[in-house]
């Protein structure tokens, strides 16, 4: 114990350490009372960010970041016991990042914490927001399997609407010109070193910015800020009734943390990583590529816009949100910070929360994609297994007419449910419709003989609520 | 430390002073030198590896029958070493007769998926937001801009050939 000391003071007087470190942890903070666990968001995103980091290095000392056999390394790493694990630790820790850091932003946006002097902090913030969701976009492409391979393929696509350069940066992104062997080893530099220097970087900042301007005091209604007057009335807050930082409010920061990596390491054993999908064969073309839930909300969106704003919300829409979030503390830098005050700032939180959450449902059931693996209609379904109507069953699979339209539970969402179809439509208006199409349908004339269609609508004409007697079923005689 | 280090003395106008010279050209050095390593990497990043069209085999004329649309696949001309399965590209071919065929790229236009070939309902179909291609390749429904990306074909010495060409991109 006393070598201890003695090596400590000696380490102590050559460095300075103690110094600054000391003030550092003991500078004092706003007593928070009753808002004070509202004050653990941030410093817990940065404890799943450290997480990320000892994780990722586990995993990097294994994972092997070319095409050809990094999906290999994956199945292997997934198949010793801690790599498993581990691999999941790395996957939850992705979501907990990106939920802390949602929800850190809403609390800091709620308070008015943007406001003078923390401007820079909010910057910095959006700044490491991105980087962020960089991060989760390229960590789910080195799960590089089938879908990988197609999220490069589908964000060239993205950005080949760009104006202009659009051809050059969706081969950029390609790293040539197809999805090979170049392509992810780009994307693993972007997500080991590149994001991570800028993250480094930004959290450095974000940090000193917390130290240079202090932690923001809980708002108050009534009690506006003045850039005038702030700092003055900051330090004298301080002075009157601060806490120091350690440990009066680390021990919250600590054990909120504690709460989150056991939650996350839960999670990672009981469930495990992302399953590893087929192997990022560009030739394997049954695939369905859909991105992780961080994103599905932003898919969910680009799909059901209409299709002429498609090129414009591609490009235009992360910009303009890029945007206001910059001009957020450059315009509103003073006055009310409560939330009491700010009713707006509820409902906009309220609106986009609900957003998110809405589409990224949307999103994860995709109605718009055709549900391809549907399986033939069943004999109880159909209610024949022989003559016209069990025949234009079977043409209603084959056709692929099931793969968008559902009955009785079978089938895809993207058109009309069709398990009552007799009793809305006319075999007129059906068999006008299927020759003639529409903007999700396609047309059938041509690829539909006489005999098929005459079935399809002896069968699309039996769905009923109650089914007509046998003899009325079936089209009418043409 | 002394004052009169830091304090430079007045300067007429448009007369730069030692010092004033001297944080310049230290600044100099420090562009020039971040220049001369960014600039070969920046070329290095931006330079994409353009490799020429080359005429692939995907399979023997016999084996294809007329009519009938057929998945192949073939390997990127001059593939990077480590890039293992992911030099595969797929096509779908279709004999249209003796001599003549028709090759589409499987890339959706809409955002890339790969479409799939519906043999009993003779179109095509992208299983991510449902584009609906005709047997030849023009739209049929969804939101596909523009009709699927067609391979060159050739029939040389009884082998069915497809020229490689970039993955396309609707911009």
């Amino acid at each position: 114990m006393r070598i201890l000391k003695f090596v400590w003071n000696w380490f102590d007087d050559i460095t300075g350490v103690s110094g600054w470190l000391i003030p550092l942890a003991k500078h004092p903070v706003p007593h928070a009372r009753k808002s004070a666990w509202f004050y653990v968001l941030g410093s817990a995103t940065l404890v799943v960010f450290v997480v990320q980091i000892v994780t990722g290095i586990a995993l990097a000392s294994a994972y092997v970041p070319a095409a050809g056999q990094a999906y290999h390394t994956l199945v292997f790493i997934d198949s010793t016991r801690f790599g498993h694990i581990v691999r999941g630790i790395h996957d939850f820790g992705a979501s907990a990042m990106i939920i802390l850091i949602g929800v850190h932003a809403i609390r800091v946006y709620l308070f008015g914490a943007y406001k003078y002097p923390r401007q820079m902090g909010w910057l910095t913030g959006v700044a490491l927001l991105f980087l962020t969701l960089g991060m989760a976009f390229t960590g789910q492409l080195l799960r590089w399997d089938q879908t990988g391979v197609w999220t490069v393929v589908i964000a060239a696509e993205q950005a080949g609407r760009t104006p202009f350069i659009g051809n050059w940066l969706g081969h950029f992104i390609l790293a040539g010109d197809t999805a090979g062997g170049a392509t992810l080893s780009r994307f693993f530099a972007l997500h080991v070193f590149f994001i991570p220097a800028f993250i480094f970087f930004f959290v450095g900042f974000h940090l000193y910015l917390v130290i240079h301007n202090g932690i923001s005091e809980p708002p108050k209604a009534e009690r506006p800020v003045d850039p005038g007057t702030y700092r003055k009335w900051y330090a004298e807050l301080l002075h009157r009734d601060g806490v120091p930082f350690w440990p009066d409010a680390a021990w919250r920061d600590g054990l909120f943390a504690l709460l989150v990596i056991a939650t996350i390491v839960v999670l990672a054993v009981v469930i495990g990583p992302a399953t590893l999908g087929k192997p990022p064969n560009p030739s394997i073309i049954e695939a369905s590529p859909r991105p992780d839930w961080y994103f599905l909300w932003y898919y969910a969106v680009l799909t059901l816009i209409p299709r002429w704003s498609e090129n414009y919300v591609i490009i235009l829409g992360p910009l303009l949100l890029i945007i206001v979030l910059v001009l957020l503390p450059l315009v509103s830098y003073k006055g009310e910070r409560s939330p009491l005050k700010r009713p707006w700032a509820f409902a906009i939180v309220a609106f986009i929360v609900f957003m998110i959450a809405y589409f990224g449902r949307v999103g994860h059931v995709a109605p718009w994609s055709p549900r391809m693996d549907a399986p033939p209609l069943p004999a109880s379904v159909v209610g024949a297994t022989s003559g016209p109507i069990a025949d234009g069953a079977k043409i209603f699979h084959e056709k692929g007419c099931e793969f968008c339209h559902k009955i009785s539970g079978y089938g895809g969402i993207r058109g009309p449910d069709l398990t009552y179809a007799g009793d809305r439509m006319t075999s007129d208006q059906m068999e006008t419709r299927i020759y003639s199409g529409g903007a999700s349908m396609p047309s059938y004339h041509g690829n539909i003989t006489g005999q098929q269609i005459s079935d399809l609508l002896a069968f699309l004409s039996s769905r009923r609520r109650r089914p007509l007697a046998a003899t009325d079923a079936g089209p009418p005689a043409k | 430390m002394s004052t009169d280090l830091v304090q430079a003395p007045e300067n007429k106008p448009c007369e730069l002073s030692r010092r004033r010279f001297l944080s310049r050209l230290t600044i100099t050095f420090g562009a020039i030198a971040a220049a001369i390593v960014a600039i070969p990497c920046v070329a290095f990043l931006l330079g994409l590896r353009k490799v020429p069209s080359v005429w692939r085999t995907v399979g023997k004329l016999e084996d294809f029958k007329i009519g009938s649309t057929v998945n192949v696949s073939f390997v990127d001309p001059s593939p990077l070493p480590w890039a293992g399965v992911t030099a595969l590209t797929a096509a779908w071919l279709r004999r249209e007769s003796s001599d003549q065929f028709i090759a589409f790229s499987v890339d959706c236009t809409h955002l890339g998926c790969p479409v799939r070939w519906l043999q009993k309902a003779n179109l095509f179909m992208c299983p991510c937001h449902g584009g609906v291609f005709y047997a030849n390749g023009t739209v049929a429904a969804g939101p596909p801009p523009r009709p699927l990306t067609k391979y060159p074909v050739r029939v040389q010495n009884g082998e069915v050939q497809i020229l490689t060409s970039p993955l396309p991109i609707t911009s």
